[in-house]
């Protein structure tokens, strides 16, 4: 109802010219009609808005305040919440997703930016070969990579081992033993979004001018300064923009470990994700599964806000 | 020139090994959704592709009910791309081309959901969808995908940069406001619209955790529920089967991939250059 009182914006017209706005306006019907088209054009935005994320948000956060087993919990305060600090098994959950993100997002990214800058090369050839190549497996899913990789590490008869075993290294049990099959779904994380993550530092990579790097090269600076002096400053805001992705991503991590290892062996690529979705749909407890998804939530806006802090204070 | 080229090859050398172990994966797959179980894990692979393709398409057929399948995941991620265009194209042009009450306000709530993960909706809308007896329909899977506050932000972003003279000049030649938006702004924001369906497309193609809680009966299955559950089932070892759901789950995209490079990378990396 307020709407129709909000003046009317019409860019046609430069200001100070009221004849010849009053006529146009004439000209596109009456004024209530040019008033609530914004809001009408939001209308499907907001409607949908509002059903599928705005309630949700809210339901999860009063769910998480009850106990009891599917819709009809009540209200319990904080038991949840106290309750998962006491769990063990979220706490596994909690370190195997920190050991999986501590290890995957710098190797990952540390990977994809020399990739990056290899491509980049002016020695290297048929760069657009490379390009499409590498970014290939961020177009496939992640469960049909999980599914893939689960015969690619087979112990006996995997293609992975029998690579090792090819130059000489051990064969591994990567899906049987806790730590190598929390190695697995950083491996298969990573041969997932490395190329993607390079083809990013790629376009920023090509928009530094290469002056720059010869006028570094005519004072003297050797391969590693020009590095560290013109191409890190420059992809900065890039380089944050994926350090916080990932780490939302792997925070969330879910399909991997449920196709690749099902959690196991012995809960150890549990992740919290899943710890989430075993409370909601194989035991229905919804407030205990909305605390997971809070802490969630919590974990992943004080990760970002640490990394964006960090990051961005370097700037200046 | 003669020296650069020569200190050229080892670097295009490493960069041809890193790719190679990029495409590797699927290539292996491709092969061995041709292969008989007994051959599938022969070592060393032979490149040469088996003959036993549509023995495995039969059976993985007799196991999901592959077109059915096929037609869901389809249907769903069509739906839902169009939709969720269709939905962002308008609310994008609101946001850019109008003033009103709200607007900053409006944007800012939008936003700010893009910090709260996915898994905060899991449960409230399995809750929502069960009351409203939506459990296992499409439009348990459709609904949820329209609104894509990323999506609703790059539109806006786009049609800032589009002049006001432009769709003045059609109003002022009489254009309803809804003529303005299908001839005027939708012709010009064509390469961004078609690098945002991309993206929603395939985001929905791929998508796992909410058609995963979402669906029961196994002729609702998407392509990716329906793999999950037939690699997970312990006592499925009909891996030509599977590798040929696979294959199928990731071809399409390859191709699509391929013939739209442009576009593909444009839309996957949206945002990172306007974020």
């Amino acid at each position: 109802m307020t709407a129709v009182t909000t003046p009317v914006n019409t860019p046609a017209a430069p200001p100070g010219t009221p004849p010849a706005k009053a006529r146009t306006r004439a000209r596109r019907g009456p004024r209530w009609r040019r008033t609530a088209l914004p809001y009408l054009l939001l209308a499907p935005a907001l409607v949908t808005f509002g059903v599928f994320k705005a309630y949700p948000i809210v339901d999860s956060l009063l769910l998480s305040f009850t106990t009891g087993n599917g819709s009809a919990g009540h209200a319990d305060g904080l038991a949840n919440y106290r309750r998962l600090l006491d769990d063990p098994l979220f706490w596994t959950a909690l370190r195997n997703t920190g050991e999986m993100l501590v290890v995957q997002v710098p190797l990952m990214l540390a990977l994809a930016l020399l990739m990056a800058v290899a491509i980049n090369s002016a020695l290297v050839r048929w760069r657009t070969v490379w390009r499409l190549g590498i970014f290939m497996p961020a177009v496939t899913g992640l469960v049909a990579t999980g599914v893939m990789f689960s015969f690619l590490l087979r112990t006996e008869d995997g293609a992975v081992n029998r690579l090792l075993e090819a130059v000489g290294l051990p064969a591994v049990d990567w899906l049987g033993q806790p730590f190598w099959a929390r190695m697995s779904v950083v491996l298969v994380l990573s041969w997932h979004y490395t190329g993607y993550n390079a083809v990013i530092y790629l376009a920023g990579l090509q928009s530094i001018p290469r002056e720059l790097y010869e006028a570094a090269m005519v004072d003297g600076a050797g391969a590693v300064r020009r590095f560290t002096a013109i191409t890190v400053p420059a992809l900065r805001p890039l380089l944050l923009f994926t350090v916080v992705l990932s780490t939302i991503g792997t925070l969330q991590l879910f399909d991997e470990p449920y196709v690749l290892t099902g959690g196991g062996p012995d809960n150890a690529t549990l992740t919290v994700s899943m710890y989430l979705y075993q409370n909601g749909f194989r035991y229905f407890d919804f407030g205990y599964a909305s605390a997971i998804a809070y802490a969630l939530t919590l974990l992943v806006s004080v990760l970002g806000a640490v990394q964006m802090r960090l990051m961005g204070e370097r700037d200046r | 020139m003669r020296l650069s080229t020569l200190r050229g090859w080892p670097l295009t050398f490493l960069l041809a090994a890193v790719t190679g172990l990029s495409i590797a994966p699927f290539t292996w797959m491709l092969l061995s959704t041709t292969r008989k179980d007994t051959e599938i894990f022969d070592w060393p692979p032979s490149p040469v592709p088996g003959d036993s393709l549509g023995d495995n398409l039969h059976r993985l057929d007799r196991r999901i009910g592959l077109l059915r399948v096929l037609g869901n995941s389809l249907l769903v991620a069509g739906v839902q791309t169009v939709g969720a265009l269709v939905v962002a194209l308008l609310a994008g042009y609101a946001f850019a081309k109008f003033r009103f009450r709200g607007r900053t306000l409006l944007f800012g709530v939008l936003l700010s959901t893009l910090v709260v993960p996915e898994q905060v909706m899991l449960v409230p809308l399995f809750k929502m969808m069960m009351n409203f007896g939506l459990l296992d329909t499409y439009q348990a899977l459709i609904l949820p995908g329209l609104c894509v506050p990323f999506a609703i932000f790059l539109m806006r972003q786009s049609l800032s940069g589009l002049p006001d003279e432009l769709l003045d000049a059609a109003r002022v030649d009489g254009a309803g406001e809804f003529r303005v938006l299908w001839s005027v702004v939708v012709p010009v924001m064509r390469p961004v619209l078609a690098a945002l369906a991309i993206f929603l497309f395939l985001g929905s193609w791929n998508q796992f955790v909410w058609p995963l809680v979402a669906l029961r009966s196994p002729e609702m299955h998407t392509l990716p529920v329906a793999l999950a559950t037939l690699q997970g089932n312990q006592n499925t070892t009909d891996y030509g089967a599977i590798l040929a759901g696979t294959a199928l789950s990731t071809l399409p995209m390859m191709v699509l991939f391929l013939v739209l490079q442009r576009q593909f990378i444009s839309g996957l990396l949206a945002g990172a250059t306007k974020g």
